[in-house]
């Protein structure tokens, strides 16, 4: 297959898209990126965390909803939501990122509770900004908004608030 | 659209009311408890005269709590049972407002969050565009020796306000009195540098805002001189004092287990033992060509963690030194006219100039299509930049991990079973930034 030109002017040929655990990892801008399906998010993380990534620094979304003509490697297919765990392997001193594909009309992902028990305040955080249930957390509840509050502020049709300002002297 | 998570409530209710798995999760998960530990976890008194428990809520206006911080604690006497940390209350929707800033306004909006060490998100934020634009190797040296210089004494002025605020939480007022006056020495560097004392939008995409002002070597030099001195003084006033010990040692103990599992970095992981310092095990910068010790604890307490940010202090200062010497001379911004506005003097004589000028604060650059994630070693541990972007001037998204956020997780381990009077010795010794926490 030709190699096709990415707009930062690198070359990507599909040569460079290699496997791990069955899951296309792709190195970009020099960091590792692994997508993984949500079928098996809970069993590639229990893989990767046997392999030294023990521990998970990060976990967050992001509403593709304005933008899914993003560059993704073969076999993935684009939804609007996207969570990306960044994991952290302390001896070998090396990082990897998950990217799971999550669709609108199903916005579930198991929890990662049961094996980073650090992600629960994180998913708490995902599931108030967009939406997004984690299966199985402990404590499935909004954590920055108010509990009673409605929609989901990090969705890109959530829109931001005005304050109309009237100025003084100014006709009605 | 399904909903399978009902948005619950957020407070912490009385054991009484929970199940034992539900028990079980909140603590089984980490501590990596036997069944049997487990279950008898689970085994309320019979008789529920016996089982006389307290829900309190510490906050959310607690002066002690560096912020705007709720705990639900739930005490049996005087020992805390469990506590749940309730946060949002200074949440101000940044990593939207993200969205909304050009990368060249992002500065002023990342430098918000920890508003303590301003000049470390800065840097993260312009690390992460740096990466994205694809000229993170491009960065003049000197420009990369400054940004090494701020966030060194950011570190140290950090740090120095822990030992104020740290001081403060367990009676030691004049300690408060002392770290204030210290940092403050280093902001009023910062504000000759930067022109600000916080929140100073200095470290940008492309290199940092202005040169280092005349004279910037001897305030160093003095900050340096002065230092060490007051830094014996706070050994004599707390680190060796009975009482200091007493309030501190054993209590808040995290185990390198915990740590690990809950994602705690910085010296709340070094506390424990273990050496993981982003500075030295993940080099950005020219941190890999100076010399300094990375400072772990043993115990995984309160006085560990505050031995550690006391130490930290003068291995900045080590850091600092080899600064000085290593400073060259140069730019201190990438002559990329992607991403860099040009001088003034140019704007009176070149059209092209002002008109680039122009288009460079209205519409802001353009960033390639792609994702990043940037981690460096704040004083309070990983924070770490992930920008979406959809090749337009805005973050398509921007997230901060922030590292408050994930070690004040770290709040219910370490007071189970402690003293209700210890609380606050073990939120101060976290050292959390609210603004960090709740973004």
């Amino acid at each position: 297959m030709s190699a096709e030109v990415t707009t930062d002017g690198t070359e990507m040929s599909e040569d460079e898209v290699t496997l791990l655990h069955g899951c296309p990892l792709v190195d970009s801008r020099g960091q590792q990126v692994l997508f993984v399906s949500r079928d098996r998010y809970l069993e590639v993380l229990r893989l990767l965390t046997d392999e030294g990534f023990a521990m998970c620094v990060d976990l967050t979304a992001v509403d593709y909803s304005r933008f899914m003509t993003r560059e993704l490697p073969d076999g993935v297919t684009a939804e609007r939501f996207e969570v990306v765990v960044n994991l952290l392997d302390i001896s070998a001193r090396r990082r990897l990122r998950i990217r799971v594909q999550v669709p609108e009309n199903d916005p579930s992902v198991p929890s990662l509770f049961d094996l980073h028990p650090g992600t629960e305040a994180m998913e708490r955080e995902v599931f108030d900004m967009f939406g997004i249930a984690f299966s199985d957390h402990p404590d499935p509840s909004r954590i920055l908004m108010p509990e009673d509050w409605i929609g989901h502020p990090l969705r890109k049709d959530y829109e931001t608030g005005s304050i109309p300002v009237q100025f003084k002297g100014a006709p009605s | 659209m399904t909903m399978i998570a009902n948005e619950g409530a957020q407070e912490m209710r009385p054991r009484s009311e929970l199940s034992a798995r539900e028990l079980f999760r909140e603590v089984g998960a980490v501590l990596r408890m036997s069944e049997a530990e487990a279950s008898a976890l689970g085994d309320l008194p019979e008789d529920p005269e016996d089982d006389q428990t307290m829900v309190i809520n510490m906050g959310p206006q607690h002066p002690s709590t560096h912020g705007v911080l709720r705990l639900m604690l739930e005490l049996q006497g005087e020992t805390v049972l469990r506590c749940k940390p309730i946060i949002g209350y200074l949440h101000t929707g940044m990593e939207k407002t993200a969205e909304q800033l050009t990368f060249m306004q992002g500065g002023t909006n990342v430098t918000r969050m920890d508003y303590l060490s301003p000049l470390n998100n800065e840097l993260v934020f312009s690390l992460a565009t740096e990466k994205l634009l694809g000229i993170d190797g491009d960065i003049p040296e000197r420009a990369v020796w400054m940004r090494m210089l701020l966030s060194e004494l950011n570190r140290m002025s950090s740090h120095l306000l822990f030992m104020a605020t740290n001081g403060m939480d367990l009676g030691a007022v004049s300690m408060m009195i002392y770290g204030w006056r210290e940092r403050e020495e280093v902001l009023r560097f910062f504000q000759k540098v930067t022109g600000l004392r916080m929140n100073h939008n200095f470290i940008r995409p492309g290199g940092l805002a202005a040169d280092l002002p005349a004279g910037w070597r001897d305030d160093v030099l003095r900050l340096l001189d002065m230092l060490p001195d007051r830094l014996e003084e706070y050994d004599v006033l707390m680190t060796g004092q009975p009482i200091w010990r007493e309030r501190l040692q054993g209590v808040g103990v995290i185990t390198p287990t915990e740590a690990l599992a809950l994602g705690a970095t910085g010296p709340i992981l070094r506390s424990t033992g273990v050496e993981w310092d982003l500075r030295r095990d993940m080099p950005y910068l020219h941190y890999d060509e100076v010399e300094f010790d990375v400072v772990v604890g043993t115990y995984g307490d309160a006085f560990d963690r505050y031995a550690i940010r006391l130490n930290e202090i003068r291995e900045s200062m080590r850091i600092v030194r080899q600064i000085l010497d290593r400073m060259p001379s140069g730019d201190y911004r990438i002559q990329d006219k992607k991403v860099t506005p040009p001088p003034r003097a140019r704007i009176d004589e070149s059209m092209e100039a002002l008109i680039h000028h122009f288009k460079i604060f209205t519409e802001g650059f353009r960033v390639p299509e792609g994702e990043v994630y940037v981690g460096i070693e704040s004083p309070r541990g990983e924070i770490g930049c992930y920008i979406a972007s959809d090749g337009s001037p805005t973050p398509y998204r921007m997230h901060m991990r922030a590292p408050s956020f994930v070690n004040i997780q770290c709040l219910p381990h370490m007071m189970r079973g402690g003293l209700v009077a210890d609380a606050v010795a073990v939120i101060s010794s976290v050292d959390p930034v609210l603004g960090e926490v709740d973004r």
